[in-house]
């Protein structure tokens, strides 16, 4: 035991007098991991706005309560540069989509509402094709702003009067239309005549009929995030200091890994070699020291994410410690499988960084699973990176118990141990 | 108290050592003498257990020495022939890992460290790293570190290489303190002068064999009584003596009568340089 903790005492004081190295270590991750966190939305304070043009090319009532309404949507940043332009900005991904609003759409919406026989205005959507889920939005939003404007302005006592009449004129008219029909509608709008009578004489009760103001949504949403608790929200620095922390610390593994390497071209290696140690005692002061190393520079990490990003442990901090601790022991033992299977120093160093990227990326780092497809969400689970970040989140933004760290911790020791036995059958001592 | 008994290793189809016995006794200095890629490094290797041989044993005290954690390790000490620190580390605290290795601790680690810091004049520079040293200093250095766990036997292999004469001297002086306190040492070199000035018995190895191995004084004898020598005679040499030698028809060459090294540590002193 002792001969095992002079070289991990050994390893940790070298690897904390590189101060350069040490500071690569720690500065690159925090820097990426800011720059990736305000990329994927930073800290939660404002909502993003998604930026769309809208162009009304009918300029009626109705188009004009449309626009104000969309532009009032805190969902989105609009801007009216008209058509041609529109279109330009959305080709160069300035904006998302570019909305327009037909000549007579405000008349032919109001008569569409009631005659299923009558012309459906047109309204265009363009948009980024990189941006399919804006589509939707943008598709979704239109129909609740176009549905209540129209409404509103077929009811409302002003622009209503001569909807009504120029309806009753086209029911009135109509050949092909069953008696019967005819006469409930007609019904109907002698008692919206009514209303819109009485809501003239009397202004002051303000919305139009008394309270009916036309259609409404039947419903409004109320947006909850289920993150830890109800006052927090999604950070995305949470996840990306997770992310380019076990990016960074890997990397170290690597290196720890060609320090044995390199280690066995030198004099140093006869020495390890002539003492009376074993194999078993030089990798397990290896997993020693890579473990207390990868531990302190994600604690590092995320103590500037702690204090300049607000990431928050809000699940179990032992449960944290713990997931910290069981990658460091992955940390360690992949840098040692690294040594063992290894050539020489140069060609390896290449090849494990690749190794490294692709096992952060399908992981998690760069971009959380949750946005990865089905089949690759569940392939990945085979990443040990992919449990360490999983843990990392439980244990942030996600605020969960120490329950929810185990499996993670699990399985992270469990690719230690085979990492570490891989390094030892493989690890080549003898000269 | 080491022996080692017809030692052979192969790396792949090249034959390093074929065939090298050799003991090293208590209070005796064996050299082992050879070109380059003679088999020197390589029969080391196997006498301090880092290369296992092919074929062949090494024993120590009569045991032999087997496996990586035997006991026997802690009798044997070897200074690499490559400068082998932590350059980064202070010189202190490279004695002290490399005599936890060999699980000391405590107040004796600390004596150990000190007399091995002593002994080879860099007790001053306990607390600077090795990489701030000069080459003399750090192959002082490399030697302490092997004497930390005071073993009874000290294997160097061409431990002086790039010193200055200064230093090598200060070595030489080292070694042969460690002789008189009986260790065993076993000193590599392809430097025939510092085989004459220090070793009791030699060892001299070629394409991994033994070609001679005897005292020095019978090897000596090995050459016919005719054949062509060069000796060096210390003391007072005047021209008379001179005249006397070239009268019995012998070749007297040189100047000054003195070799350049004397002239050298006249000139630059006898202390030790850092
Ligand atoms: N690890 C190795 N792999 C392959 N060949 C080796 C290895 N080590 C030594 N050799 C070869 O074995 C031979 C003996 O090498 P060794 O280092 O023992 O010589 P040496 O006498 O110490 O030489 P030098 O004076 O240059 O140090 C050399 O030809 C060398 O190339
Ligand atoms: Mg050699």
């Amino acid at each position: 035991m002792k001969p095992i903790l002079a070289l991990a005492r050994t390893d940790i004081v070298l690897y904390l007098g590189n101060r350069k190295a040490l500071l690569v270590s720690l500065v690159a991750p925090i820097l990426i991991a800011a720059f990736f966190g305000s990329v994927l939305g930073g800290a939660p304070k404002k909502a993003i706005r998604i930026p769309i043009a809208v162009t009304d090319l009918d300029g009626s009532a109705v188009s004009k309560k449309i626009v104000a309404a969309i532009a009032a949507d805190a969902t989105f940043e609009v801007q009216s540069p008209g058509d041609e332009a529109a279109r330009d900005l959305v080709r160069r991904g300035k904006i998302r989509a570019a909305v327009v609003l037909p000549k007579g759409f405000g008349d032919e919406a109001a008569k569409a509402l009631f005659r299923r026989d009558a012309r459906k205005p047109e309204v265009t959507v363009h948009y980024d094709p990189s941006q399919s889920t804006t589509l939707a939005l943008v598709k979704g939003l239109l129909a609740q702003h176009a549905m209540q404007a129209v409404a509103q302005s077929a009811f409302s006592p002003t622009e209503g009067r001569k909807f009504i009449a120029d309806s009753r004129r086209d029911v009135e008219s109509a050949a092909t239309m069953k008696p019967e029909s005819k006469q409930d509608l007609l019904a109907l709008f002698d008692s919206l005549d009514r209303i819109q009578a009485r809501a003239k004489a009397e202004p002051a009760s303000g919305q139009a009929g008394g309270g009916f103001g036309g259609f409404q949504m039947p419903f409004a949403t109320k947006e909850i995030e289920v993150t830890s608790g109800e006052r927090r929200k999604y950070n995305a620095y949470a996840h990306s200091f997770a992310g380019m922390g076990v990016q960074f610390v890997l990397f170290m593994g690597v290196e720890l890994g060609m320090g044995l390497l390199l280690m066995r071209r030198q004099g140093i290696w006869k020495r390890l070699r002539a003492a009376p140690i074993t194999r078993s005692m030089l990798l397990s002061s290896r997993i020693v020291s890579g473990t207390v190393i990868a531990v302190a520079l994600m604690i590092g990490i995320y103590a500037a994410g702690i204090a300049a990003f607000d990431v928050r442990i809000e699940g179990s901090v032992t449960g944290f410690i713990g997931v910290l601790v069981a990658f460091g022991m992955l940390t360690a033992t992949f840098g040692l499988l690294i040594a063992a299977l290894g050539g020489s120093p140069e060609a390896t160093r290449g090849i494990a960084i690749v190794a490294t990227l692709l096992m952060v990326m399908l992981g998690g780092a760069w971009v959380p699973t949750f946005v990865f497809p089905d089949w690759l969400q569940t392939a990945t689970l085979a990443m040990p990176t992919r449990w360490a970040i999983d843990g990392l989140a439980a244990m942030t933004w996600r605020g969960l118990g120490i329950e929810e760290a185990l499996a993670p911790i699990g399985v992270m020791l469990a690719f230690s141990v085979a990492f570490g036995l891989l390094a030892l059958a493989r690890f080549r001592w003898e000269e | 108290m080491l022996q080692a008994i017809d030692l052979h290793k192969s790396y792949g189809d090249k034959v390093a050592v074929a065939g090298i016995s050799l003991e090293a006794r208590p209070g005796e200095i064996l050299g082992l003498l050879g070109p380059n890629g003679a088999g020197k490094s390589t029969t080391v290797a196997m006498i301090c257990g880092i290369a296992r041989p092919d074929r062949g044993t090494v024993s120590l005290a009569g045991e032999r020495l087997e496996g990586d954690e035997s006991p026997l390790k802690q009798r044997l000490g070897l200074v690499p022939q490559d400068i082998s620190l932590f350059e980064e580390l202070p010189a202190l605290e490279n004695l002290r890992l490399f005599g936890r290795l060999y699980g000391l601790d405590g107040t004796l680690l600390a004596e150990r460290c000190t007399a091995a810091l002593t002994l080879v004049g860099l007790a001053g520079e306990a607390k600077a790293k090795p990489s701030t040293f000069s080459g003399g200093m750090k192959r002082r250095l490399n030697i302490a570190c092997a004497l930390v766990h005071d073993p009874d036997v000290l294997v160097l292999d061409e431990p002086t290489v790039g010193v200055d004469p200064q230093s090598r001297n200060a070595i030489f002086g080292n070694l042969e303190t460690l002789r008189a306190r009986g260790k065993a040492l076993v000193y590599t070199t392809h430097y025939m002068e510092e085989v004459e000035r220090l070793c009791d018995r030699i060892v001299i190895v070629d394409h991994g064999k033994v070609i001679a191995s005897d005292t020095k004084a019978n090897l000596h004898r090995l050459l016919p009584a005719t054949a062509k020598r060069r000796v060096e005679i210390e003391g007072e040499i005047d021209d008379a003596l001179l005249a006397r030698l070239a009268s019995m028809g012998l070749a007297v060459r040189g100047e000054t009568g003195a070799s350049l090294e004397s002239v050298f540590l006249h000139l630059t002193g006898r202390e030790l340089r850092d």
